[in-house]
């Protein structure tokens, strides 16, 4: 996957906006959010995290810069372990031509040392969501690795992993998102799910978000 | 075996201020997926688990479990703690890892659920 291909593949599946979350850094953004102008379809800045609990969890910004200060902060909290590309793929950097111009050395999907409360609530501090991710996949789903969902933390959302069973008990009362949770090009979807914004903005995503008072 | 001779067995502290350590642990499992936990836990085990989430001692809770084990020095946040003491369920850390404290009790004869 590469800043062009993503977006310009966005573009003939008729995506309006689309959120990329790189696991656990936001380096990427800058160059995307280039791409995605020029190209004309909305970004929603992200990251995915895994927490400590090595649960997924994706955090959403209304910039760019907010995303990449996150990612930053967070930066220390993942382990000096150094990627395999043999295992896990490369994690190189590209420029908005699709010229690679760094590589990420770190193990980005690690788990970081914060814990998900940690985590939920400074992304709450920061005014960013915080909306644990494929939570009925099983692996890193928050489900599986706790249980169920801690009614404690400040979630905006849940996202739902379609065509997977999902407990009808005990979830909190929160908005499901969808995703194709697309690691490759071939896995995006079409526009099958649609939220409806006031703009088609990360602000009317927010406000769709903050402003949602249940089914 | 109690939880206090338990606590000598694994060199751990009791971090729990008022839960009963005369009780007796029943048996011992390890695993760190708490849905799992949640499917297979019962009444009176001694569960080690490297999860620190609030969630472990709803889990624990579940089951009626003797005490929970925190291997490898790693700190529970107090308010986790203080809902352990209200629930019931006696925590354990200790600087050991999982499988010397599983080695530790199985050598005492602890058994599997």
């Amino acid at each position: 996957m590469t800043p062009n291909n993503i977006v310009n593949m966005a573009k003939i599946k008729g995506l309006d906006m689309i959120a990329v979350a790189d696991h656990n850094s936001a380096r990427h953004l800058p160059v995307i959010s280039r791409v995605a102008q020029e190209v004309g379809v909305a970004l929603l800045p992200a990251i995915e995290l895994n927490t400590r609990e090595e649960v997924h969890m994706l955090a959403y910004f209304e910039s760019v810069e907010a995303a990449v200060d996150f990612s930053e902060e967070i930066y220390e909290y993942l382990p000096k372990v150094k990627n395999r590309a043999s295992l896990f793929g490369r994690q190189a950097l590209m420029d908005e031509d699709d010229e690679i111009i760094g590589e990420e050395e770190r193990l980005l999907i690690n788990a970081l040392s914060l814990s998900i409360d940690d985590l939920a609530f400074m992304l709450k501090d920061r005014k960013a969501l915080a909306v644990p991710a494929h939570i009925n996949r099983g692996s890193n789903g928050i489900l599986q690795a706790l249980g169920f969902v801690p009614p404690t933390e400040p979630f905006s959302a849940l996202e739902v992993s379609v065509g997977l069973p999902l407990p009808h008990k005990g979830l909190p009362s929160l908005p499901h998102l969808h995703s194709s949770d697309a690691h490759y090009l071939e896995n995006m979807l079409e526009a099958t799910e649609f939220l409806t914004l006031d703009s088609c903005t990360p602000r009317g995503f927010f406000d769709y978000i903050q402003n949602w008072k249940g089914n | 075996m109690t939880i206090q001779e338990l606590a000598a067995l694994v060199e751990a502290n009791i971090v729990t201020a008022s839960v009963d350590t005369g009780r007796e642990v029943e048996c011992g499992y390890t695993c760190d997926l708490l849905s799992w936990v949640m499917a297979n836990g019962s009444e009176g085990m001694a569960w080690i688990t490297v999860q620190t989430h609030m969630n472990v001692i709803a889990v624990a809770t579940l089951h009626d479990m003797s005490c929970v084990i925190i291997p490898e020095g790693i700190k529970v946040e107090d308010d986790v703690i203080g809902k352990a003491d209200e629930e019931g369920v006696a925590i354990l850390t200790t600087s050991l890892g999982a499988y010397e404290i599983c080695g530790r009790m199985n050598a005492k004869g602890i058994p599997a659920k």
